[in-house]
């Protein structure tokens, strides 16, 4: 049994999350709709992926299967050899909008999931991410009297707080204005080369994806299959007039069917 | 020139005060007493003790029956909310009861509990109780998912869920519903205790005037009544400032 783990988690290669022939049918009125057909992935401890496709295709179903808020029709998500059976702390999804508790204050929410930690634990961990994400000074201010972009590093912060291996972003930018999400992403890559987690990005910015991802995964229409994966091969910090961005970017435009002219 | 917020308000009413006393004086006569003898009603009852007795008896029979509809409905509302299956079940019963007026319930609450406080207790608990768990049912419908899915991937167990996340976020709506419903409360206690009871501010209007027809003291207990309304909407609305109770307002 212990040889068993030791092997499995020895392995360098053995990926962090794996879905097989994952496959989601909704059920509209008694007429089944498939969301997502058969699909392969494997993403590696520590990667940064983005999910890509047209609106409504199915990429917050494939996150939230992943994440284990839904269960899949068909075909199975295991993390570390393990199958997801529901959501988890060691995993921890982060919404679009409104996803920060509004009752609690800055330092309520970050250590919303650390009850289980001493005091002194919890207070220190509170104070290492409130500074993590730039939020010293509002500590004990609400939700109410933070900007969008404060309120999402918030929520990055309360997620990063209870030490997941992963995180699931669900288009968390997506609300905020063009000048703050483009601040976001590059908060969002220092925390994650100071914090190392396996990040899945949903996001319909085609230049956030490029901006941000090791690798880029393209989904189909609906019903959502695996259209194309695209390596990022562009070490960060990024120039985003370099020909090779803008070659990528280029290729996953087309990828997606729209065209470079408007 | 800059007034205090109050100023307004209490000029007007000054201003109406004023009128009606010309307008009595213009033309004495049996239809509404002025407010010059209302006011003397109030000092009567004052030097009588009556006032405060009445307003305190009245007072408890409205936080008991409210407390008591609180304490069964919220909890029991909460639940059927959440299983929706339940509140299916329960549904067309509560809408056949909801509109049947708490003082239709009289008769039986005479019959059940005799004339006194219980009677009348039990009229407001009537009178709250239907509304609250609406109130209830709905705001836990309202709860964004958002917030569920959250407290569920942060592991918690069901009653740390319940208080953690269940609680506070249907705190804002059932304040609204709490406070409308002490509105309400407010409203039936007065008739309870026209039929029901001996005492409080219901009791002192019907007897002022079988008692001889004293007008000036009817309309001293309406003005009453409409003071401490008053006090209690305000009382409730302090509740919802508290600013962790408040988040609905600015979280649009």
């Amino acid at each position: 049994m212990s040889q068993t783990q030791v092997t499995v988690s020895g392995t360098m290669n053995a990926p962090k999350l794996r879905a097989e022939h994952l496959g989601v049918v909704y059920d509209r009125d008694g007429r089944s709709m498939p969301v997502l057909e058969d699909i392969n992935l494997e993403i590696s401890d520590g990667e940064f992926i983005c999910l890509v496709g047209p609106s409504g295709c199915g990429k917050s179903t494939l996150l939230n299967a992943m994440a284990g808020f839904l269960s899949p029709t068909s075909g199975s998500v295991t993390i570390d050899g393990e199958t997801v059976t529901g959501p988890d702390p060691r995993r921890i999804l982060v919404f679009q909008e409104r996803g920060v508790f509004p009752w609690l204050t800055v330092e309520g929410n970050i250590g919303f999931g650390l009850s289980k930690l001493s005091r002194s634990e919890r207070e220190q961990r509170i104070a290492h991410y409130v500074k993590t994400v730039r939020l010293e000074g509002f500590e004990n201010s609400y939700p109410s009297d933070l900007s969008g972009g404060m309120k999402q590093r918030l929520q990055v912060a309360r997620a990063l707080a209870v030490n997941p291996d992963i995180l699931f972003l669900d288009e968390p930018f997506g609300a905020l204005d063009s000048i703050t999400r483009v601040i976001m992403r590059g908060e969002l890559l220092r925390i994650w080369e100071a914090e190392r987690r396996t990040i899945l990005f949903v996001t319909h910015d085609i230049d956030e994806a490029v901006q941000l991802a090791d690798r880029v995964v393209v989904l189909s229409s609906r019903p959502a299959r695996i259209q194309d994966v695209l390596t990022i091969d562009i070490a960060h910090p990024r120039n985003i007039s370099s020909p090779r961005y803008l070659e990528l970017r280029d290729e996953l435009l087309k990828q997606i069917g729209l065209a470079y002219e408007i | 020139m800059k007034f205090p917020r109050w100023l307004r308000p209490a000029l007007f009413i000054a201003a109406l005060l004023a009128l009606w006393e010309i307008a009595v004086d213009l033309h004495p006569g049996q239809i509404l007493p002025g407010p010059v003898s209302v006011a003397g009603g109030i000092v009567d009852l004052l030097e009588h003790g009556l006032l405060l007795k009445y307003v305190v008896a009245s007072l408890f029979r409205v936080t008991w029956g409210f407390i008591l509809a609180a304490f069964l409905a919220i909890p029991i509302g909460l639940t059927l909310g959440w299983y929706r299956r339940g509140e299916m079940a329960f549904n067309p019963l509560v809408q056949i009861f909801r509109p049947i007026s708490p003082l239709a319930w009289i008769p039986l609450a005479i019959l059940w509990f005799g004339v006194g406080d219980l009677a009348a207790i039990f009229l407001i608990f009537i009178g709250c109780f239907f509304p609250l768990l609406l109130t209830a049912m709905s705001a836990v419908h309202n709860i964004p998912a958002v917030y569920i899915n959250a407290g569920r991937n942060f592991g918690l167990s069901q009653s740390a869920f319940v208080s953690r996340v269940l609680y506070p976020a249907v705190i804002p709506q059932l304040l609204v519903g709490l406070r409308i419903t002490l509105g309400v409360a407010w409203l039936v206690v007065v008739a309870a205790e026209m039929i029901s009871v001996n005492s409080g501010l219901g009791f002192l209007i019907v007897d002022a005037r079988n008692a001889g027809n004293r007008y000036d003291l009817v309309v001293a207990g309406m003005v009453i009544i409409g003071v401490i309304g008053l006090l209690l909407d305000l009382g409730m609305r302090s509740l919802e400032q508290i600013k962790s109770f408040r988040w609905r307002s600015s979280e649009g």
